[in-house]
């Protein structure tokens, strides 16, 4: 209870000083617009659907685009770490990739897919592939050998082995780099449809900006918040809380 | 016993140097025919036949871990393997399962070669051996999965085998939740679950208390005469292997190679504490105890740590 308590107090303290800073307008109202401002806009937003259908495009791209990630991923970074060859050429050129913003892929993207849909989803893969392929890597390397001597030992080979044993052996390991994964995939994919008109939530955004409408920006900005937010506490958390249960590992924290 | 064994011997040659072992001897399968073996052999359930097995080690020198090991184990044979931290003994286990490969030599299971992993031998590990992911019915059902038999009989089976270990009451429990002890009652209902002719045994009742120690020698020793299955089981615990062995073979350190065998003619069942038990194992023990000197002597030179739990005078 005390720390509900907290939560409110911190939170009206700040909707307090925003509202404070609004109404001195030190800045225009269309710069600095009230929390009302803000509330009238999403839910004009919603109402006429816009939102709505700016959400589900937005959803829609980040989940086939991770979900390529994901399985493209996983498939490196078992290669990656079960060939030696492997591990030492491609593990030195895949951490280094990482360190590239996956927008600096969007000129490439471009002059490949053209201005389309395939050219954000090729920003998107770019953007979570290499943290799912280093997670998977290191799982595999940190998840127990018993695990894959036992499952070969009970008759489990080749795709069986990797289904049955080897993938749930590893998934404690790699939840961290599924979720890190997740967050570069949510923000690739915001940076893309800001560059160009697409019908998603960055590009609602980018229509706030022009239409110098402040209250339509921060509104949107929330939105991207919280649809980030809901997947990592709802999803993510799920899922590493039920990893814990299963395996008995102490919960983290 | 003297009729019997004419009755065999007057239908098949003798083979020229006959390892009989000294209790209940009785001659394994006959060869089916399968060429390698000339028929009129007695074929042994597991046979290694000059067994070699060296390894790199990161400093780049040429370790031999086990060196030219003869040995064959009748089918039904309950084999203990002893030597000190640092023979071989549990890579021993993982060549006959096919997890391994050895340099030379070979793996012979009824006269066949080993080819890899098989379900007809089915290792037990130390311990985390078990998945966590699933629970206690779904490992159990594991081997049977993977052979694809139906869910309906996989049901059947699991829950036999739970109730020959006692834990069908635990069936829907993940592996966490159990003892030490219930953990590798399951990893056996598991391992018979497949039905493997031979149970490889890789110190099992190691990392658990004494009690549970005890009482799982009860169970498994019931189990196997009411099972019939082959069982090499691996210790360094002397007084465990006599207690359950019906032969123990004892290893050298590193590089390992048979020193000598003892045939366990108690009677069964045995417990820890029969005096019988207690006088065997001092007797392998005073044959160990130079091996024992041997590793610990490396571990003063080398760094290396062997972990040596002689067992008697406990």
């Amino acid at each position: 209870m005390k720390r509900a308590a907290r939560y409110i107090i911190f939170y009206a303290a700040l909707l307090g000083l925003w509202t404070l800073l609004a109404k001195l307008k030190i800045w225009p109202p269309y710069l600095f617009p009230t929390p009302w401002g803000v509330a009238e806009s999403l839910y004009a937003g919603f109402q006429d659907q816009s939102y709505w259908i700016a959400i589900r495009v937005s959803m829609q791209r980040v989940l086939i685009g991770y979900g390529i990630s994901v399985v493209l991923g996983m498939i490196l970074g078992l290669g990656v770490a079960s060939n030696k060859f492997l591990e030492e050429t491609m593990g030195g050129l895949l951490v280094s990739l990482q360190s590239l913003p996956s927008i600096c892929w969007w000129p490439l993207a471009l002059l490949w897919f053209g201005l389309n849909q395939n050219a954000i989803l090729f920003v998107v893969i770019m953007g979570s592939l290499l943290s799912v392929t280093l997670a998977m890597e290191d799982g595999r390397k940190q998840m127990p050998k018993i695990f894959g001597q036992a499952g070969r030992n009970l008759g489990a080979k080749g795709f069986q082995l990797f289904w049955y044993v080897l993938l749930p052996a590893s998934l404690p390991f790699i939840v961290s780099g599924l979720k890190q994964g997740w967050a570069f995939a949510w923000r690739s994919l915001i940076t893309a449809e800001m560059l160009y008109l697409s019908l998603g939530l960055g590009q609602v955004l980018m229509m706030g900006r022009d239409l110098n409408d402040m209250s339509a920006v921060i509104a949107v900005m929330l939105l991207i918040i919280a649809i980030g937010y809901i997947i990592d506490g709802v999803v993510f958390k799920g899922m590493e809380r039920h990893l814990q249960n299963k395996w008995g590992l102490a919960p983290a924290n | 016993m003297s009729s019997n064994a004419q009755a065999v011997s007057r239908r098949y040659p003798i083979p020229v140097e006959p390892r009989m072992p000294a209790r209940g001897a009785k001659l394994g399968p006959v060869s089916d025919g399968h060429p390698d073996v000339p028929l009129a052999t007695p074929v042994s359930k597991v046979g290694l036949r000059e067994i070699c097995l060296s390894y790199r080690t990161q400093s780049g020198e040429r370790l031999l871990a086990l060196d030219r090991i003869n040995l064959q184990v009748r089918a039904g044979e309950f084999l203990c393997v002893v030597g000190p931290s640092g023979c071989g003994k549990s890579t021993l286990l993982h060549l006959i399962a096919g997890l391994h490969w050895q340099t030379s030599g070979q793996v012979l299971v009824d006269g066949r070669p080993v080819q890899g992993p098989g379900t007809d031998r089915i290792l037990i590990f130390q311990e985390h051996g078990l998945f966590p992911w699933l629970t206690v019915a779904e490992n159990v059902e594991f081997g049977m999965k993977m052979k694809g038999l139906p869910k309906a009989e996989r049901i059947e089976k699991m829950r036999h085998y739970l109730r020959l270990v006692h834990l069908t009451k635990f069936e829907k429990s993940y592996i966490h939740q159990l003892s030490g002890g219930m953990r590798q009652r399951v990893a056996i209902a598991r391992a018979l679950a497949t039905e493997p002719d031979v149970l490889l045994m890789d110190e099992p009742f190691a990392a658990l208390d004494a009690q549970t120690r005890d009482l799982l020698h009860d169970e498994l020793e019931r189990i196997w005469s009411e099972t019939g299955r082959t069982i090499i089981f691996v210790t360094h615990n002397v007084r465990e292997a006599v207690r359950l062995g019906d032969r123990v073979v004892l290893l050298t350190f590193r590089p390992g190679r048979v020193k000598s065998e003892f045939p366990i003619s108690l009677a069964r069942p045995r417990s820890l504490e029969d005096p019988e038990v207690t006088l065997t194992a001092r007797e392998v023990l005073d044959e160990l105890r130079d091996e024992i000197n041997r590793s610990l002597e490396a571990e003063y030179t080398a760094g290396i740590k062997p972990h040596i739990e002689p067992g008697v005078g406990a």
